[in-house]
């Protein structure tokens, strides 16, 4: 049955506050049940507050071939990195 | 049933009342259970083994109460393992073969809008401990309600294999709607005290979502047949007894075996 489904992406906030983040993928006929069997598969120990899931077709990525054109340029360039400044400590994620 | 003769009559009728809301649960947990690594898809395997769990959680909840309203020294974990099928008070739709996944499904879909109306009202039960334990629980049953009735609609509304195979899973279930809603003697008075629900009384809100979802779903409406009761006073179908056996036979070959 599997075989018909389309793949979905599956993205979970594991709390207020912070961002979707990848978790994986699941099978399923339609956006609903994606939603249902990510939480099914993916929240069943307190993991997350929110899921989002996207068809993996309507995912665009980069070209693997093209990484040195597209990433390397950024190597050299350290001044791009906040590491000059202080962060207070109340600052949690950044 | 081998309760203690001091019980107060009220007591006997709380701790019967108890082991129907609990074994209802312990036995369709059980029966979800046996699709774990068979069903049709991963997904689907762990949907059914979450609601599952959910239900053999609140079957340890009602099933503990009972024990202990009893005072014998019997928990749960006594009461689900080692009672014979004919002490044994849940309906008969739970212990009805899982046969295809329609089947299961519209099985799970009728059960759970069934149970959440119940769980619903038990929220508001004079009895705090039923309450507690509805509460905790009414939120576990509206998912299980809800994904059932996608499955009914996409099932329904899908290949003309799956409406058919759908069509003959509700016609295997639907002779043992009536018992859900059927109350009795040892229960009137528990409903008059507030501690239970009138079980009458919710078949019309399950109607109308049934009647709803089979709609959207493009299936027939029911035409109800008699209805099949007396699991809720131990008179079972021949599938309880084998369910029993393969639940039973770990902690009954070893009856002081522990994790």
């Amino acid at each position: 049955m599997s075989r018909d489904w389309p793949l979905w992406e599956v993205f979970i906030r594991s709390k207020g506050g912070l961002s979707h983040k990848h978790v994986g993928s699941v099978h399923a006929p339609d956006p609903e049940l994606a939603v249902r069997h990510a939480r099914d598969v993916y929240t069943r120990r307190l993991e997350g507050v929110s899921i989002w899931v996207a068809r993996s077709s309507d995912i665009v990525a980069s070209d693997p071939a093209q990484a040195g054109p597209l990433f390397e340029p950024a190597e050299t360039k350290v001044y791009r990195h906040p590491t000059f400044y202080d962060i207070p400590d109340v600052v949690k994620h950044i | 049933m081998a309760s203690a003769p001091a019980l107060l009559r009220e007591d006997q009728a709380l701790i019967d009342y108890l082991l129907r809301l609990g074994d209802d649960s312990l036995i369709l947990a059980q029966r979800l259970a046996e699709w774990c690594g068979m069903a049709p898809a991963l997904e689907t395997d762990l949907s059914l083994a979450n609601i599952g769990l959910d239900l053999i959680g609140q079957a340890t909840l009602f099933l503990n109460l009972a024990g202990e309203i009893e005072g014998a020294g019997r928990d749960g974990d006594k009461l689900a393992f080692h009672r014979d099928v004919l002490a044994f008070r849940n309906c008969l739709m739970v212990e009805q073969p899982n046969g295809d996944f329609a089947q299961t499904i519209a099985r799970q879909f009728l059960f759970s809008t069934w149970q959440l109306a119940m769980f619903e009202g038990l929220t508001g039960s004079t009895e705090p401990r039923i309450a507690e334990i509805a509460a905790k629980a009414v939120k576990e049953v509206r998912y299980h309600a809800e994904i059932a009735a996608e499955w009914v609609i996409r099932l329904g509304d899908g290949t003309d294999q799956s409406r058919e195979r759908m069509i003959e899973g509700f016609d295997w279930h639907w002779r043992f709607v009536d018992e859900l809603f059927e109350g009795d003697a040892l229960e009137q008075p528990l409903v008059d005290a507030g501690i239970a629900v009138d079980r009458a009384a919710l078949r019309q809100g399950f109607d109308t979502t049934v009647n709803a979802v089979l709609r959207e779903a493009t299936l027939p409406l029911p035409e109800y047949p008699r209805g099949i009761t007396g699991g809720r006073v131990g008179h079972h179908s021949e599938h309880l007894g084998h369910l029993l056996a393969t639940m039973q036979s770990v902690p009954r070959t070893y009856p002081d075996a522990v994790w």
